[in-house]
């Protein structure tokens, strides 16, 4: 049982300041914008919630949702399982483990922007590794820049690279985790392979899993540099995520009104997760 | 158990191919690039090195982004240092709300941020200072810190703080001399991790910054766009961003795993 604390508030002020000043300042400036119209030479004028009904009518927003929500749900439903199958083919232990475990971290240090730069160099048609391979040794027709499949693709498989990893990691803390007579026990029973993963891995794994799904959830409903570096949000609008289009409008339309009242969205879907993140989270605490 | 380690070892490959082909063309001459495919480099060239480490807008760039990098590691650790110790060790009022409060910053997308925080950091006067970035970057590296130290300090029984104040130690001495080194693994995974999410950030380092502090990436999309289309300087570039990534990670390698699990292992 902790102890109750009023002073424990000191101990929090920094951070509270800080985070205020970073958040609460700059969300305030995004809800005065939702509901302004603005001509330039700062000159504003009340719009009400004008923005929010055009946006949520409007075909483009629903597009780049779409799209989101389509790019999250595939690479969740690669990176999860396929972060799983690795964590349990590693060895448990020796010296090969911190070399793998490195080398498996790497992609994740990477600058994002180099990330894209890296994949666009990778794909190139004619002299990138991958784009010379499909085209002139498989013989796939393949060209990003034009094949809004192609460009799919290669944002998902670039995705996969850059982010498996951290399920693999975080799969194979909960597997260490499990003491060796737990094996033995399964072992002296006749366990399978399979009962073994579903009643002893499976459920030690379950806490470090809703970590990775949902952090994996949320920085890929975030993601904006990789895909921006690699494709641009193209061909045409194929490949333009939320945060891309987000961006679009906001600095480089300058549209004030519409970009404000698309973060807030933007910011409420991200909060309801989160919200669910950590009643999930903090469920197994109590 | 042969054919199971197979899977990571293709794994690790794939994870690699990417790599090697961003290496081997930053030992081509952009003539050797252009000119068709090769698997290696035909005539090995260091002339996008030099140029990376003569030449001020380049190496300058690296050393704002490890500039702000820092700034912002030691800024993350300060104060979540303490809070995450409020949060692990006492209740007080609103304490499950806060916590809430902060782990949505971890989560809200970016490109919302971009605009107002450039319009935030110009009216304060700090744009395109080293400071602006590193305060910036706290907005999620701060929250993510005083969980995965939340974490760590949780996985400390509550008798060692007790016995400490028993042998009359202060809270600052316990906190420095014990309590501290009790959890230094977790105070290095906190601070790997702001130094990566710091690192690899880019969008809100870019909208910050013009000139004087512009980081190494920003400054390779505008040479990309203006020099004409050098790949090889940009792959040279692209691989020395790599480097001190990897140097820290190997720092922190037997406790990664713990990190990303936010300590909650």
């Amino acid at each position: 049982m902790k102890k109750q604390n009023q002073k424990a508030w000191f101990f929090v002020l920094p951070v509270l300041l800080l985070v205020a000043f970073n958040a609460l300042i700059p969300m305030m400036t995004v809800v005065n914008y939702s509901v302004q119209e603005t001509f330039g030479n700062n000159l504003f004028f009340w719009e009400g919630l004008g923005w929010f009904e055009k946006l949520l009518r409007s075909e483009r927003f629903h597009a780049a949702l779409g799209r989101q929500f389509m790019f999250t749900g595939m690479i969740l439903a690669i990176e999860v399982p396929l972060g799983v199958i690795i964590a349990l083919s590693m060895p448990r232990s020796g010296f090969w483990v911190p070399v793998c475990l490195v080398l498996m971290a790497l992609p994740m240090l990477i600058p994002w922007n180099v990330v894209g730069a890296m994949w666009n160099i990778f794909t190139l048609p004619d002299i990138g590794l991958l784009g010379y391979l499909m085209n002139h040794v498989l013989g796939i027709d393949y060209n990003m820049t034009q094949d809004p499949f192609a460009a799919w693709a290669t944002i998902i498989v670039m995705d996969v690279w850059h982010w498996t990893s951290l399920v693999v990691l975080l799969s194979y803390a909960g597997l260490v985790s499990i003491p060796e007579a737990y094996y033995q026990a399964a072992r002296i029973d006749g366990a399978s392979n399979w009962s073994v993963f579903r009643h002893i891995q499976l459920p030690k794994m379950k806490q470090v899993l809703t970590i990775a799904i949902l952090l994996r959830f949320m920085d890929s409903f975030n993601i904006y540099t990789e895909p921006f570096v690699l494709t641009g949000g193209g061909p045409g609008n194929a490949t333009t995520l939320l945060s891309i289009d987000l961006v679009k409008i906001a600095l480089g339309q300058f549209d004030l009104g519409p970009a404000a009242a698309m973060s807030l969205i933007y910011f409420v879907i991200t909060l309801f997760v989160s919200w669910l993140f950590y009643t999930l989270m903090t469920k197994d605490d109590e | 158990m042969r054919k199971r380690s197979l899977i990571p070892l293709l794994y690790i490959l794939f994870l690699l191919l990417p790599i090697y082909w961003l290496i081997a063309m930053s030992f081509k001459t952009t003539g050797e690039i252009l000119s068709g495919f090769s698997l290696f480099p035909q005539t090995w060239t260091f002339d996008n090195y030099r140029t990376i480490f003569t030449d001020p807008t380049w190496y300058w760039g690296y050393f704002n982004s490890i500039t702000y990098v820092a700034l912002n590691t030691v800024i993350s650790l300060a104060v979540a240092l303490p809070a995450a110790y409020a949060f692990s060790r006492y209740r007080f009022l609103g304490d499950k709300h806060l916590f809430f409060w902060l782990l949505t910053n971890r989560m809200a997308p970016a490109a919302v941020f971009a605009l107002p925080f450039f319009q935030l950091y110009s009216a304060v006067g700090l744009f395109d200072t080293h400071i602006a970035v590193a305060l910036a970057h706290t907005l999620f590296n701060v929250p993510l810190a005083v969980w995965i130290l939340e974490g760590f300090m949780s996985s400390v029984p509550k008798e060692l703080d007790e016995t400490a104040y028993v042998d009359g130690y202060s809270f600052p001495r316990f906190f420095t001399r014990i309590f501290l080194p009790t959890i230094k693994a977790g105070v290095g995974v906190a601070a790997f991790f702001c130094f990566m999410f710091s690192w690899v950030e880019l969008l809100l380092a870019k909208t910050l910054t013009a000139v004087a502090a512009k980081p190494i990436a920003a400054t390779m999309t505008k040479t990309a766009s203006s020099a004409g289309y050098e790949l090889g300087l940009l792959a040279a570039a692209g691989t020395l961003t790599i480097i001190p990534g990897a140097i820290v990670i190997w720092f922190v390698r037997n406790h990664i795993a713990k990190g990303f699990a936010l300590g909650r292992v």
